[in-house]
């Protein structure tokens, strides 16, 4: 019978197989200070964070001397390819068996999300850096959350108002259709609303599209004055390409709701000239920003986007707190993070919220005009600064249940 | 002017879009057809095929400084003869066997050609500028057509066309037809079959870098760019009938516009609908519209 | 055969059934990571679903993601936001890929050989776009959060080492189960259409009925298969309805060997195994190495690891008697 003969060689078999499995065997490190990136790498919002993001945290290791009180710090970095499922699955992995110490979420707020969750499951500290959903601190807040850059309540205080306030009042969405583009269009629409503006439609995109042309079709026949790009990344200079292409940009005005040094970079300051945009960061603003972005350039031969510099200083003030508390215990870290005020290159006097909010300046920045710009990179001129909580969710907003 | 409550200028504009992606879904589903039709096999690889297209474009503009129209005619030669090459090493012990094991394998090779380009270019895409003979658009009243979109609805369904001309109305496609039909007698008068078919694999091949170079400028290049799109495509000739190359190039174009008006009425259908004509045309019509029971 | 050497081969199976599943049973206390192994078998479970269509009746359905994934999605939204316990959850799960599988297959059966893959192809592709869109699945981000609640009532499932004698249990109950089918009369059917349709036929046996209760089968099993590592994973994602994974569990099922029983298990753990070494390390070439795989099985290696090592014993045994 077939059964009994297969028998040895499923014996065999299984015994390799198994073997195949030795790599994930469990590691409990007590001696390193290992902290995990995981990040898209290699799609498309991998030039705002990915590989020069992990370079980033790199540099804040460097700069702790490469360990604290005899123990190692190491960085792992994985590809999470802007999937959930394989950004929790490695997070889980990373806990159980290779004693991660602390998480630092990369972009995309899906696997932000999934990645919180787990950091909760496992008790450990989790630092999201490059997700914009501001669920991360209202629905889906969690004692092991820290929100660090900016969040999708800041995007739409900013540039809505900005935009409304100089006269775009009637709003078409384009929507990238996951977590993050629907929650920037909601919180974007409740500003918009809240200044006297309209939301005449919407309509979402696949997440890396590669044609915008029907969609802009639909954004044009609505006949509102501003299209609002509730996208980032690849899809955003994508979408901007393609209205200059099909003429939209004629009768709309495009509001880039999320737009990092990189995109503009890639579109070029003529196609992008007078956009606003809200940022947590940028490399020309103060003297220490100028000499970290330097040492960033020499290595990386272009400026730093704000998450990369968010990478740094988050990395930077963990060890920091690590150091001054002598483990690397989540929960006693965390407490001291908490108590600690957060002042580096990044931030000025930036503290962490009950909510896992890191509160700190936001800007208001427009895109120079071809002739305003007297170096490479220099694309920005600061029009507002929202000083403190200005930016942010406030208490009465708050949809958290640890901040009451 | 409205039809249905929606203005005539969304309308229109749709339907144009839509037309333009009906030609680049007649045109690579007449590869895919040319090559079940005639060799039985189903080129899971194609897509891979048409991105290397793209690719091969994009590397003679970015090291040798070939154009647009120089492209055109590289590219198809330069996959043409890859097909030709995998034709001859891979598929032809195939043959024999049962045709899942070639669908398997070009599945396979799908694969190492998509995992390559992404390893050696990443997923963000390359950008390929328009030819300065096609730039700039016309503003037809009811949107602003971009003049290289035309070029692209009118190549197409000049291949297409022609194509489809060559294969059943010339002595060639005869020979070609007939060929596949019963090499033996064929070979008997003096045909040599084995490398007629190697040519006509390569052929389609050829179709699918056309219509990669066609796109280039159009969508951004990357690895991604096939399988996104091949399995439409395999839905589009299914609905022609899997055998029948004047049924893909109909189907094609039709269902490009039937997704464009879905835009317009109904836009969270719009990737399913080319599935749901499929199951509908199945249960009607098993062999597909223009199909024969093979 | 001679008397010894039948004794002999069936020795050496129990004593194969045996350490295998002893190895199994022992994995989390030897230092293997359960969330690893569960995985695997997950996979394997849709593996031998998928093997039983394939292997042992015929039929290449390019789209089974599409069962394993809706299942995943659905026992997901019910142990979440239903709250359903854990036991009731796999039901559905079942019942699900039964469900989808009639409807697919009521249409597929249909077409033969090719005609029925490209179908299955592209109906799963329907489905994958409605997951896509649905609200309850989440769309781009994943069914996320899925408690692993309380079995029965009396076990609960939240400790990894719980889970995972539950699932070393289910994967040992379908795998029985699946070789319980081949065994019987049913199968010797199934295997009889598989060599010779034309001939099933004419000795008046209904075959669309037999193929269509197959796909049937194999599509619930499927469905149990994702429902499972959703308990496991605690989420649902578009990764398993898409077609690719479709693709994965062929090369599964073909690199460990078609229409055997140990293959497609030997396959899953293979393919798993592989990715999960290879995906830090080597970035885009795992799929380039996927792909190599699947040309070179095609190519040379159609009987797949567990074929080849049986006609290896084959021939030794014929040589050892000649």
């Amino acid at each position: 019978m077939k059964l009994k003969k297969t028998a040895a060689a499923c014996t065999l078999a299984c015994a390799a197989m198994l073997g195949a499995a030795v790599p994930a065997q469990a590691q409990i490190s007590g001696d390193v200070i290992r902290i995990g990136l995981i990040t898209d790498m290699a799609s498309l919002y991998a030039d705002i964070d990915g590989p020069a993001g992990a370079d980033a945290i790199r540099m804040a290791i460097a700069d702790m001397g490469g360990a604290i009180a005899g123990k190692k710090i190491e960085l792992v970095v994985a590809d999470h390819q802007n999937k959930p499922d394989i950004a929790a699955a490695k997070a889980r992995e990373w806990f159980d068996t290779q004693g991660l110490d602390m998480l630092i979420g990369g972009t995309s707020s899906g696997t932000n999300l999934a990645m919180s969750k787990i950091a909760l499951e496992k008790k450990k500290p989790f630092i999201s850096v490059g997700a914009a959903t501001s669920a991360l601190t209202n629905e889906q807040c969690s004692p092991y959350t820290v929100h660090y850059a900016y969040d999708t309540v800041a995007l739409a205080k900013g540039t809505g108002n900005a935009v409304v306030n100089a006269g775009g009042k009637s709003w078409y969405f384009l929507t990238a259709d996951y977590a993050f583009g629907a929650q920037l269009q909601n919180d974007t629409s409740t500003i918009v609303k809240a200044a006297g503006g309209t939301i005449v439609g919407s309509v979402k995109h696949p997440l890396s599209a590669s044609d915008f042309s029907s969609f802009l079709l639909q954004a044009q026949s609505s006949k509102a004055q501003i299209l609002g790009l509730a996208n980032a990344g690849g899809d955003t200079i994508n979408a901007i390409k393609a209205a200059n292409e099909f003429g939209i940009t004629k009768t709309m005005k495009l509001a880039g709701l999320l737009m990092f040094i990189n995109d503009i970079h890639s579109l070029g300051l003529k196609a992008t000239q007078g956009m606003y945009l809200t940022d947590s960061w940028y490399w020309n603003r103060d003297a220490d920003a100028r000499a970290w972005s330097r040492r960033f350039f020499e290595k990386q031969k272009r400026m730093p986007s704000s998450i990369q510099a968010a990478d740094y200083s988050a990395a930077l003030q963990y060890l920091g707190a690590v150091k001054a508390v002598g483990s690397d215990d989540a929960d006693k870290v965390l407490a001291h993070m908490r108590k600690t005020k957060i002042n580096d290159m990044f931030a000025k006097g930036g503290y962490i919220r009950e909510d896992g909010r890191m509160v700190h300046d936001m800007y208001l920045m427009q895109v120079k005009a071809p002739s305003e710009s007297t170096e490479p990179w220099d694309y920005y001129k600061v029009v507002q600064t929202f000083k403190g909580e200005a930016a942010w969710t406030t208490k009465a907003e708050s949809k958290c249940a640890l901040w009451k | 002017m409205e039809i249905f409550g929606i203005p005539m200028q969304a309308f229109a504009g749709q339907l144009m879009l839509g037309l333009v992606n009906g030609s680049f879904y007649a045109m690579l589903s007449l590869g895919l057809a040319v090559i079940f039709g005639l060799l039985g096999i189903v080129n899971f690889a194609h897509g891979a095929l048409y991105m290397v297209g793209a690719y091969v474009a994009w590397a003679s503009l970015e090291y040798l400084g070939l154009n647009y129209w120089a492209a055109l005619v590289l590219a198809p030669l330069v996959v043409g003869a890859l097909g030709a090459l995998l034709e001859r090493t891979l598929l032809k012990p195939l043959y024999r066997i049962d045709p899942i094991y070639g669908l398997l394998l070009t599945f396979g090779l799908a694969l190492i050609f998509e995992g390559l380009f992404r390893e050696r270019f990443g997923v963000s895409g390359q950008q390929y500028p328009v030819p300065d003979l096609l730039q700039g658009a016309t503003n037809l009243g009811f949107m602003v057509l971009p003049n290289y979109r035309a070029w692209v609805v009118v190549a197409s369904l000049t291949v297409c066309l022609s194509t489809w001309f060559l294969i059943e109305k010339t002595r060639l496609g005869a020979t070609l037809r007939a060929g596949t039909e019963n090499p033996q007698l064929v070979q008997a008068f003096g045909i040599n079959v084995p490398v007629m078919v190697t040519l006509t694999y390569a052929g389609g091949a050829a179709l699918a870098a056309f219509a990669g170079v066609l796109a280039a400028p159009v969508i951004q290049i990357t690895p991604l760019m096939g399988s996104n799109l091949i399995i439409i495509v395999f839905a589009v000739v299914v609905i022609g009938g899997m055998g029948s190359i004047l049924g893909s190039i109909l189907t094609g174009v039709v269902l490009g516009l039937v997704e464009g008006l879905t835009k317009v009425f109904y836009p969270e259908a719009s990737s399913i609908v080319v599935f749901v004509i499929m199951a509908i045309v199945l249960m009607l019509r098993p062999a597909g519209l223009f199909g024969k029971e093979k | 055969m001679s008397a010894a050497a039948s004794h002999s081969a069936e020795r050496w199976a129990y004593i194969g059934w045996g350490t295998g599943l002893v190895l199994l049973l022992l994995a989390p206390f030897i230092g293997i990571y359960p969330v690893f192994v569960m995985t695997a078998l997950c996979y394997a479970i849709f593996a031998c679903a998928f093997n039983l269509l394939l292997g042992f009746t015929g039929l290449l359905s390019f789209g089974h993601a599409a069962f394993m994934g809706s299942a995943a999605y659905v026992t997901g939204w019910l142990v979440k936001s239903a709250g359903w316990s854990p036991e009731l959850g796999l039901l559905a799960g079942l019942v699900v890929g039964a469900g989808l599988g009639l409807v697919v297959g009521l249409i597929a059966i249909r077409r033969q050989g090719i005609y029925f893959a490209m179908v299955t192809l592209a109906m799963a592709q329907m489905i994958y776009f409605v997951c896509l869109q649905a609200p309850f699945t989440g769309g781009e981000d994943g069914l996320q959060g899925v408690p692993r609640g309380v079995l029965f009532g009396v076990l609960p499932l939240a400790s990894d080492l719980a889970l995972y004698y539950v699932v070393v249990a289910v994967f040992v109950a379908v795998f029985l189960g699946i070789v319980r089918i081949v065994h019987s009369p049913y199968g010797q059917v199934l295997k009889a259409i598989r060599e010779n349709e034309p001939r099933a036929i004419s000795l008046g046996y209904d075959v669309d009925r037999y193929k269509l209760l197959a796909f049937v089968l194999s599509t619930a099993l499927a469905g149990l298969a994702g429902s499972l590592k959703t308990l496991v994973l605690g989420f649902a994602s578009l990764s398993d309805v898409h077609w690719s994974m479709s693709g994965e569990v062929v090369l599964m099922t073909l690199l460990g060997g078609m229409a055997t029983f140990a293959g497609p298990v030997v396959g899953a753990l293979t393919i798993i195994g592989l990715q999960n070494f290879l995906a830090d390390r080597v970035g885009s070439w795992v799929t380039v190495i996927i792909g190599v795989i699947f040309v070179v099985c095609v190519l040379a290696f159609r009987k797949g690891v567990i074929g080849e090592l049986l006609a290896w014993q084959q021939r030794r045994r014929a040589r050892a008697e000649s």
